[in-house]
């Protein structure tokens, strides 16, 4: 009977020892020994800086395994066991390809972009603020996601965007960014009342083929990258890479932005001072407004 | 003095020809032709409903089809981009531009084939906003809008890669960019023909890739100036 149970023990002990030395050497491995076939990478990508923070791999390697895994998966490509319930879907970091970056569309994002998206986490998805992991081990996990592709051994992030100081808000500039808006033909997707109901917004699909929605501005809901102006500004000129959304950075000059963002504003059920100065004009002009859509004349008011 | 500028321009030109002929390898005078054919049922092409799009439905007087499974007569297959895939010298991208336009909400062409590193400009010619995302999965996948009016999108690619290309604006709109190692390369016309040209004697691996059904390839021998027919046949199925 003891010599039974001591078999017992001795078999499931041996056994727990083989798997978790397995795990363990595996994603070593992954960790530390870069593709040979990639070169030398110029920077060390098993970490990240943030700051004065120096987040490394080895240590987000353990947290990932903790908090992210569920979701983005034992290999990094967001297929993890919750996936199948989830929508949207959880990023594949063997892409490299996110939605919240400051810099151009087609680069690789900043470290402190990915600190920021791991800190805010995204509204409308499965994906949660990690505020209460500290500063250091978000880090530490900036550092180990970047390990899933070898894009960031050979490529350095781009250039952040440089956002100018913000222009007045004025009625002149919402009225000029409701042009843009027009012009440009983001009613298309986000409707011509912003309610993320255009034309082109049942046929949506992201890179991967799944579908998925256009902000809805009447939602009144944090934007996928921030709350602030100066978030919405860098939203539309970077892009949001791997969904429809594209840059508008080559097309877009800085104050007509500024004028875009403050349209954008009006169309949220929030008391900003764009809504109020846009119910007051509306309220005195109602009648001269040209509806947003297919029957304006590009560039009309 | 006069003397000394003329004789250094005269080193500056020999250099640049010379540099120009050591980085590209002579061209060859063999050549490889053929048709592209299919058998089996191909699926029925739909037209397109632009309906949501008038400013690009009234640039066609009847609809235009999707293009994915494209036949001619006789059994013809056409887009598909015949290429040298192995045996190839290297050769470094020509100076020439390759143009990628929108027009009437359609891509033309709808298959562009190009070498590394060539430069490739898109041009929006329509009177409404496209947003021009190339699916590259290798190379960096971008997505950027071009308002009707804007100046050229100037791009390249640094890897080889079939990318799909697609307008989230308008769902309709689908091509392919088709980045290769090589500068030998055709794309079928209508009635299914290809013709490469400029090859230098050696053996070759001819491919040939369709969007819907991949790739297959043969071995192709030059010598001379001769030329070479290679035939391919796609079987396709009606869904």
């Amino acid at each position: 009977m003891t010599l039974k149970k001591f078999a017992v023990t001795f078999v499931l002990g041996s056994m727990a020892l083989v798997t978790v030395g397995a795990t363990s050497m595996r994603a070593q491995s992954h960790v530390n020994s870069p593709d040979p076939a990639l070169g030398t990478p110029s920077v060390d990508s098993t970490e990240s800086h943030i700051g004065g923070l120096t987040g490394h791999a080895a240590d987000g390697k353990k947290l990932y395994r903790r908090f992210c895994i569920g979701c983005h998966g034992p290999d990094g490509n967001g297929q993890g066991m919750n996936a199948q319930w989830i929508d949207p879907k959880p990023r594949d970091f063997t892409e490299a390809t996110f939605k919240c970056r400051s810099t151009p569309t087609g680069t690789l994002p900043t470290d402190d972009d990915l600190y920021n998206a791991i800190t805010r986490g995204f509204v409308t998805t499965n994906m949660p603020a990690w505020r209460p992991l500290t500063p250091q081990e978000r880090a530490n996990l900036v550092a180990f996601v970047k390990t899933w592709s070898p894009r960031w051994a050979k490529e350095k992030p781009g250039t952040p965007l440089t956002i100018p100081a913000e222009t007045p808000i004025t009625i002149e500039s919402i009225l000029h960014g409701r042009q843009l808006f027009q012009k440009l033909e983001c009613w298309k997707c986000h409707g011509p009342q912003g309610h993320g109901d255009g034309p082109s917004a049942d046929t949506l699909t992201d890179s991967k083929n799944n579908p998925i929605r256009p902000y809805d501005f009447s939602s009144g809901s944090r934007f996928m990258c921030g709350v602030t102006n100066q978030d919405l500004y860098r939203i539309f000129m970077t892009g949001l890479d791997g969904s429809p959304m594209p840059s508008f950075a080559d097309v877009v000059k800085p104050d007509e932005a500024w004028d875009l963002v403050h349209f954008l504003r009006t169309l949220q059920p929030l008391k900003t001072q764009e809504a109020g100065l846009w119910q007051t004009y509306k309220a005195a002009h109602g009648a001269d407004i040209k509806p947003i859509g297919p029957d304006a004349v590009a560039g009309g008011k | 003095m006069r003397t000394k500028y003329f004789l250094a321009l005269t080193i500056a030109v020999l250099l640049g020809s010379g540099m120009l002929v050591f980085a590209n390898p002579p061209a060859g005078s063999g050549s490889i032709s053929g048709k592209i054919t299919y058998t089996g049922t191909p699926p029925k092409m739909k037209p397109i409903d632009m309906s949501k799009e008038p400013s690009c439905a009234k640039q066609h007087a009847t609809p235009v089809m999707t293009e994915n499974v494209a036949t001619g007569p006789g059994n013809a297959l056409a887009w598909v981009v015949i290429y040298i895939s192995a045996g190839d010298q290297e050769s470094s991208a020509p100076s020439q531009a390759v143009r990628y336009d929108q027009k009437g909400c359609q891509y033309l062409p709808h298959v562009l084939p190009m070498q590394i590193s060539q430069q490739l400009q898109i041009y929006n010619d329509d009177q409404t906003s496209h947003n021009i995302h190339p699916l590259a999965k290798v190379n960096s996948e971008w997505n950027k809008s071009q308002p009707p009016g804007s100046p050229p999108i100037d791009t390249k690619y640094e890897k080889a890669e079939f990318i799909p290309v697609k307008c989230n604006i308008h769902p309709w709109m689908h091509g392919y960019f088709v980045v290769l190692n090589t500068s030998h390369y055709a794309v079928s016309g209508e009635d299914g023909s290809y013709s490469i040209k400029g090859l230098p004697p050696g053996k070759y691996t001819l491919t040939a890739w369709q969007e819907q059904y991949s790739q297959q390839s043969q071995d192709v021998t030059i010598s001379g100036s001769e030329t070479k027919t290679a035939n391919f046949t796609f079987k396709v199925l009606p869904y």
